[in-house]
């Protein structure tokens, strides 16, 4: 589904990522854990294509995407939830949610219907500003988003960011429920032990722009392995 | 008596009130919606005016000559933004010093191009029973109306409005959700091209052309554009609204010069009691109104 290879990113003169390889089967729910500042986001923003590659190369669905814009990369199929949400927030719910429309044009849009059974709140609020919303429900409206589009990879920047820690478990399991139902992979970056932990079949960990482990189900259980990545 | 001075006064407001929506609502959307202060508004106004009243003196029926000055226009448009206007997002004071040098070149080209005036267009339906003035200003009141509630359709209920709203927001994001923000960019600075030259063409009958033409319409766009604050519509009704009773009123009273005069006063008075113009009022209103529940 989605192929990472010998990825180099920088900001200006900067180097960020360094022969980053990431492999994402169809189906998979893989998270990419790291502390702050190794170049987490710097990946996402990669994969969706608002970050230029210097080197490497993305391959998404078998075609090749490094050089594509993010908006055909989106047409294409992938799903993008930014850090802090980033949620339209002079639109109204409903219409943040038609702006996932777009995403992914081969394959046929959710019913909005669908989407309000994964997030109720949506619907009770479909009127009303997304900014003025709590940071656990415009986290909500940007999956919702994302999910309107039916996209074949889900892309989540830190999903937990800003957002109480109940809510956290209720996002957690919807994702879930989403990779179940729909069929549709998941690719997250994380720092929240909790996340890590509960939603992540597979999870590269991340150091200083390049990875530097890959933990499969079992070490995922053990406290101490995901630790050792994380700022706990 | 006072039938009649009512009449006068409901047919002045009607006519600043169009003139100040037609000359604003071109300038409000590449504003509002793009962020790019349109020192050349004037100059698109003009390229609408030429453009219909050569189309006008080639043979083509007025409302054909008038599409004709539109969608030269919004054309005109969209070649700048293509290779001027898109290298200047974000950057404020660039984009004013050059959209100023394209005015002071277009005004010369047009000069050396087709002399100092343009053959004239007459005003059309005649002149009205009781008020002194043409039926022509009612039409063009009309047509500001409908305008106004056309940009309202197509920007709060079309996905090309959603869209558009988006990209204003938060460019990044929406590109990341599969808009393709250039062409959201260039088709908004279209229309707001095409806006301009609307005002030009439907104009052209009721005021001489000459390569100045443009600036007649500055004045009441920029003071309306900031008058009404950062919401297009909403802020061109209000505005419009505001200054046109004031210029009304007062040239009722004491003649078109003065009425000029207490609608600038106006609006100074505006802008020092609502910097963020009228919109932004209402706006801190209803967030303070939200608090306090």
């Amino acid at each position: 589904m989605l192929e990472i290879t010998n990825l180099h990113t920088s900001y200006g003169k900067t180097p960020i990522l360094r022969d980053v390889d990431v492999r994402v089967d169809e189906g998979e729910i893989v998270g990419i854990m790291g502390k702050n500042g190794v170049g987490k986001t710097t990946l996402v923003k990669a994969v969706i294509g608002l970050l230029e590659a210097d080197e490497g190369t993305i391959r998404f669905d078998g075609d090749e995407v490094t050089d594509d814009p993010a908006d055909s990369r989106a047409r294409r199929g992938i799903g993008y939830i930014p850090q802090g949400r980033d949620v339209f927030p002079e639109l109204t719910v409903e219409e943040n949610l038609r702006m996932g429309e777009t995403i992914n044009e081969s394959n046929g849009d959710l019913q909005y219907e669908a989407v309000y059974d994964y997030f109720p709140v949506l619907e009770e609020r479909r009127e009303q500003d997304a900014g003025t919303m709590s940071g656990g429900q415009q986290q909500m409206l940007a999956i919702g988003r994302a999910l309107i589009g039916n996209p074949d990879l889900l892309l989540l920047d830190e999903p937990s960011e800003g957002v109480q820690p109940s809510i956290v478990q209720d996002v957690t399991r919807d994702l879930e429920r989403v990779n179940e139902e729909l069929g549709t992979t998941i690719l997250f970056v994380e720092q929240n032990l909790h996340v890590v932990q509960n939603l992540a079949e597979r999870c590269y960990a991340i150091d200083k722009g390049t990875i530097v482990d890959e933990l499969g189900s079992d070490r995922l259980e053990s406290r101490e392995a995901v630790t050792e990545y994380l700022a706990v | 008596m006072a039938g009649i001075e009512l009449l006068n006064f409901g047919f002045e407001f009607v006519e600043v009130f169009a003139f100040i929506v037609l000359a604003t609502v071109g300038l409000a959307v590449i504003f509002g919606m793009m962020g790019i202060i349109n020192l050349a508004h004037g100059e698109f106004i003009l390229v609408g005016a030429y453009a219909t009243t050569f189309a006008f003196a080639a043979g083509l029926p007025l409302p054909l000559a008038m599409l004709t000055g539109v969608v030269i226009t919004a054309v005109f448009g969209l070649v700048l933004e293509r290779f001027i206007i898109r290298h200047l997002y974000g950057r404020l004071l660039d984009s004013m010093v050059v959209t100023w040098g394209i005015s002071l070149v277009m005004i010369q080209l047009v000069r050396i191009a087709f002399g100092n005036s343009a053959p004239g267009v007459g005003i059309p339906f005649g002149q009205l029973p009781v008020v002194d003035g043409p039926v022509y200003y009612l039409v063009l009141a009309t047509i500001a109306v409908g305008v106004l509630g056309g940009l309202y359709a197509l920007f709060a209920w079309t996905d090309f409005g959603v869209r558009a709203r988006a990209t204003m927001q938060d460019e990044e994001t929406a590109r990341s959700m599969g808009v393709d923000t250039d062409r959201m960019y260039m088709a908004t600075f279209g229309i707001g091209s095409g806006l301009a030259g609307f005002a030009g063409a439907l104009y052209a009958p009721v005021m001489t052309i000459t390569p100045e033409y443009g600036t007649g319409f500055l004045v009441e766009a920029f003071v309306a554009v900031v008058v009404g604050g950062s919401s297009v519509i909403v802020g061109t009704i209000l505005a419009s609204g505001f200054l046109g009773s004031v210029n009304a009123a007062f040239t009722n009273l004491a003649g078109t010069f003065m009425g000029q005069v207490a609608m600038l006063v106006a609006a100074i008075v505006a802008i020092r009691l609502m910097p963020d113009g009228i919109t932004g009022l209402l706006a801190d209103w209803r967030e303070n109104r939200g608090e306090s529940r």
